[in-house]
């Protein structure tokens, strides 16, 4: 390989002058004196004089000219960056560039960066929760660490109490209720109101009320009161709190407060459509869950339910214990199952249960009662059908008596002490297809320790087992009824839901509902009205 | 023989594998109760044991000892003694059920305001609710204000309670390690909505290994020191959304991903080699031939279980106990050994797999 011999340089010129070079140069010799300065530099340091030591800049004066690594600092409000070339003589020429519009652009750059962080923590931490009190927690929170010393976040109510949520200067949040009118504070009526748009106030700090100022926080230098924008409904207002050693807020700061606030009210007044839209979705649902069975007369119930989405937690299968009245004397027990799934059945097992409730007083003619749910039925503008079975359940000496009626629904099981199981001898047409509907009624005792397994056809005919897609099938519910004999309700439930859902596994499934009726076991079974021990079973 | 996996029909649907309960915290006043529980229990007499409770109540224990030194106790010992085949399927559930019934009859105690809100779940699938139930009474009987979902609660259930509640965090139990995979994406779900989790119960490791690396933010031993924890002051925010694949780099193999969706393919195809290889078995009843499909799919499930969290020690544990259990029913462990080399010969091509299936033989292998 050859190398291309060095570039010749006699006949160019071998130094740039000084004069003619396009920035400010200085020549410092070996004592700090200046021993030459171009026109450039002559503007930038006035006071400098050739021959005289170099006295301002200090950073410039005190650097090291025999090391070749460039100073910088500034001159006036420019900065300057100077590079020295150490001369043979000893003397030091330093090259001195403004770096101003570089360092500006340097340091936005940076505290853009910043700001984009802070925002989209911000927006994380603001989109994780629904839940508006966390919300408000969040967005004090980050208040303080970036935008103020301490801040607080104040919710929209229609009560005469504001909701409030504070982060101190030491990063504490603390939940509270002020009973103080918002217009007791400058702009903050205002702001809560949401409408119209109202800028961000500054206020006074010796006006705040003292519920402003966190306790211990010192004197109050800035004081500034945000709207939160919600989602076309009030969102509330965040109040940023900055000491008096502080510098008040500037531009920037505003506008970015003004950025978080933004996210902050969307944020918040998003969590407080979800909490509205689930409270309206609760009182809705609550009449169409299935009820928490519990003893009753002397009898166990215990009931599970799954709905086939477990997203949902209604669905087309119900289930209800009605206890005894002064016209029925006997527990009534339903189960039943409308075609469909979701909520819009669930809505019709609603409607269900609401028509067997009002005709509880016929409960002692199952056949008669089912009659009449029928002709509900047909002339409501439903469609759809139903099967159900009806249980009237009475305790008599240790045993239980049960009266069993089935509309179309799997008759239930009954499991014996000795792990025998039948199937209750029940028949009877569907509800809501034909004009007129039959039934036959089976009378069942239970044994103590001997259970009524109600059931809708969402465990027969779940599908699944270790080998993907078999049917559960009534042979395999027997058998596992058959190892529930002389376990408790609440047990009995557990296992048959336990061994339904192994079977099914991930795969997908029916509305599944089971109702256990059971004869309790125990010692204390006589002592049913007793006043200390016993007492349980009343 | 493999045959012989199916010998004892009556053996309940493995609900209890690796369901070994750490030794109870010692308390001596507790004991005799504990004692006297057990014999209710074991006599499924619900109003007996009610009366135990009340009794030991009356007697000046501390409310939170007889919840976890008697009741607790009680129920470590169920898992024991099913282990052990001294209890049938239906013995297990009336003692669960009646150790469930008889909390109700300790002290309610109103919340104080200083505590804060606590939300208690089982991990979807699991069944095992006691030990949440435990933990929930004692934050309870500690003045925590506590929102208790229960046995099975699947993932968007419990992510709708938090948006709906804002607890200060999440205590999730799971006691089955086949559980790991819903739990880790149960855990993913509550950071992401902001929440700490602080996870519990057998599933997660005697020490904690897997809630460590399934990014829990705090894990507990026992209900008393999940209690411990919480009052010590507020876990520590949870990192940022993230995918799942961040925690567990390995899950990029996608090895659990084929091998999971396959399952049910490899539990018929092992099966149908099983009786090519083992002629008796088509003298099998259905319920036999079920049982021995259901004993392979177990293996199956444990086996992606520990590909998710590639631990050879959640495979190899999971045999051992099973060999325990065979054993004490009278089934040699041996027979396990031709379902683990007809999976191998199926998952070839997989080798996180086949090291676990080997480590599983070695598991299995009894030492000099």
């Amino acid at each position: 390989m050859t190398s291309s011999p060095a570039r010749p340089r006699t006949g160019a010129p071998s130094t740039v002058s000084v004069a003619a070079a396009p920035c400010p140069v200085v020549v410092l010799d070996a004592g700090g004196h200046v021993a030459q300065l171009n026109d450039a530099a002559r503007a930038l340091l006035p006071a400098a004089r050739a021959g005289r030591p170099l006295s301002s800049p200090a950073w410039l004066a005190t650097a090291d000219g025999t090391r070749p690594e460039p100073v910088d600092g500034e001159v006036g409000d420019r900065s300057f960056l100077a590079h020295p070339s150490v001369l043979a003589d000893g003397r030091t020429v330093w090259w001195l560039t403004d770096e101003t519009a570089y360092r500006t652009a340097v340091g936005e750059l940076e505290a853009e960066r910043s700001r984009t962080r802070f925002l989209t923590d911000a927006s994380s931490a603001l989109l994780a929760s629904l839940n508006l009190e966390r919300s408000m927690e969040v967005t004090a929170r980050l208040a303080t660490e970036h935008l103020a010393d301490a801040a607080l976040v104040i919710a929209p109510t229609a009560a005469r109490t504001l909701p409030v949520v504070a982060c101190d200067h030491r990063g504490q949040v603390t939940r509270s209720t002020v009973t103080e009118a918002p217009d007791t504070v400058p702009g903050l009526a205002e702001a809560l109101r949401g409408f119209p748009p109202v800028p961000s106030r500054w206020i006074d700090p010796a006006t705040a009320p003292d519920w402003l100022i966190p306790p211990g926080f010192g004197e109050v230098g800035s004081l500034v009161i945000t709207p939160l924008p919600g989602l076309g409904v009030p969102a509330g207002a965040l109040v940023l709190l900055r000491r008096v050693q502080q510098d008040a807020f500037s531009e920037a700061e505003e506008s970015l407060a003004g950025l978080f606030a933004a996210r902050a009210g969307a944020a918040m007044s998003a969590a407080r459509l979800y909490a509205e839209q689930n409270a309206i979705s609760d009182t809705l649902m609550r009449e169409l869950l299935p009820p928490t069975l519990r003893q009753m007369q002397g009898v166990e119930f215990a009931g599970g339910y799954r709905a086939s989405r477990d997203t949902e937690r209604i669905g087309g299968d119900f289930y209800d214990v009605h206890p005894p009245t002064e016209d029925s004397p006997e527990t009534l027990v339903v189960l039943g199952d409308v075609a469909g799934k979701g909520l819009e059945a669930a809505v019709l097992t609603g409607k269900i249960r609401n028509t067997l409730h009002a005709l509880l007083p016929m409960a002692d003619d199952h056949g008669r009662m089912l009659r009449l749910v029928n002709n509900a039925m047909r002339t409501s503008h439903h469609t759809r059908f139903a099967t159900l079975v009806m249980a009237s359940v009475r305790r008599e000496e240790r045993e239980v008596v049960l009266r069993l009626t089935s509309a179309g629904h799997p008759a239930p099981l009954i499991i014996r002490r000795d792990g025998t199981v039948e199937e209750a001898d029940t028949r009877g047409t569907l509800i809501g297809v034909l004009p007129a509907v039959t039934s036959r009624t089976a009378r069942v005792r239970l044994a103590p320790g001997e259970t009524c397994l109600l059931f809708t056809d969402g465990v027969t005919e779940a599908r699944g087992g270790p080998l993907g897609d078999t049917m559960f099938g009534d042979r395999r519910l027997r058998r596992a009824a058959a190892e529930c004999a002389g376990m408790p309700a609440e047990a009995v439930v557990e296992r048959i839901q336990m061994v339904t859902s192994q079977w099914i596994g991930d795969g997908r499934h029916d509305d599944i509902a089971v109702l256990a009726i059971t004869a309790p076991r125990g010692a204390h079974l006589s002592a049913v009205d007793g006043a200390t021990r016993g007492r349980y079973t009343a | 023989m493999t045959g012989h996996l199916t010998e004892h029909t009556d053996r309940p649907g493995r609900r209890d594998v690796g369901g070994r309960l750490p030794a109870p915290h010692g308390d001596d006043a507790a004991a005799p109760w504990a004692d006297k529980l057990w014999t209710a229990v074991r006599a499924a007499d619900e109003y007996t044991g009610l009366d135990v409770v009340t009794d030991a109540l009356a007697a000046g224990l501390d409310p939170e000892s007889v919840l976890l030194d008697v009741i607790g106790a009680v129920q470590r010992k169920v898992g024991t003694e099913w282990a052990a085949n001294r209890m049938s399927v239906a013995d297990e559930h009336a003692a669960t059920a009646i150790n469930d019934r008889v909390i109700a009859v300790l002290p309610v105690r109103r919340p104080a305001d200083s505590r804060g809100r606590i939300t208690v779940a089982c991990v979807d699938q699991e069944w095992h609710a006691l030990p949440a139930r435990l933990v929930s009474e004692t934050l309870r009987l500690r003045g925590w204000q506590v929102d208790y979902l229960g046995a099975q609660v699947p993932t968007a259930h419990l992510i709708s309670h938090i948006h709906r509640t804002g607890p200060d965090a999440v205590c999730l139990s799971s006691s089955l390690p086949t559980r790991l995979p819903l739990a880790h994406s149960a855990i993913t779900a509550v950071q992401a909505a902001g929440t700490p989790v602080m996870a519990g119960g057998l599933a997660f490791g005697a020490d904690g290994r897997y809630a460590r690396l399934l990014g829990a933010d705090a894990w507990a031993p026992d209900a008393r020191a999940a209690a411990d924890r919480l009052a010590a002051g507020p876990l520590s925010r949870p990192t940022p959304a993230h995918q799942a694949t961040d925690d567990l780099p390995h899950l990029r193999d996608q090895e659990y991903t084929l091998v999971a969706k396959s399952s049910p393919r490899l539990v018929r195809d092992t099966f149908r080699s099983l009786e090519q290889r083992f002629p008796a078995m088509r003298d099998y009843s259905d319920e036999q031939r079920e049982r021995t499909a259901e004993d392979i799919a177990h293996i199956v499930t444990f086996l992606t279980a520990a590909l998710y969290v590639d631990a050879d020690e959640v495979f190899g544990d999971f045999l051992v106990w099973t060999a325990e259990v065979l054993s004490a029913r009278g089934v040699p462990a041996r027979s396990l050994l031709p379902c683990l080399d007809l999976l191998k010969e199926q998952l070839h091509d997989f080798p996180r797999a086949c090291r676990l299936l080997d480590a599983g033989r070695t598991a299995l292998t009894p030492r000099p």
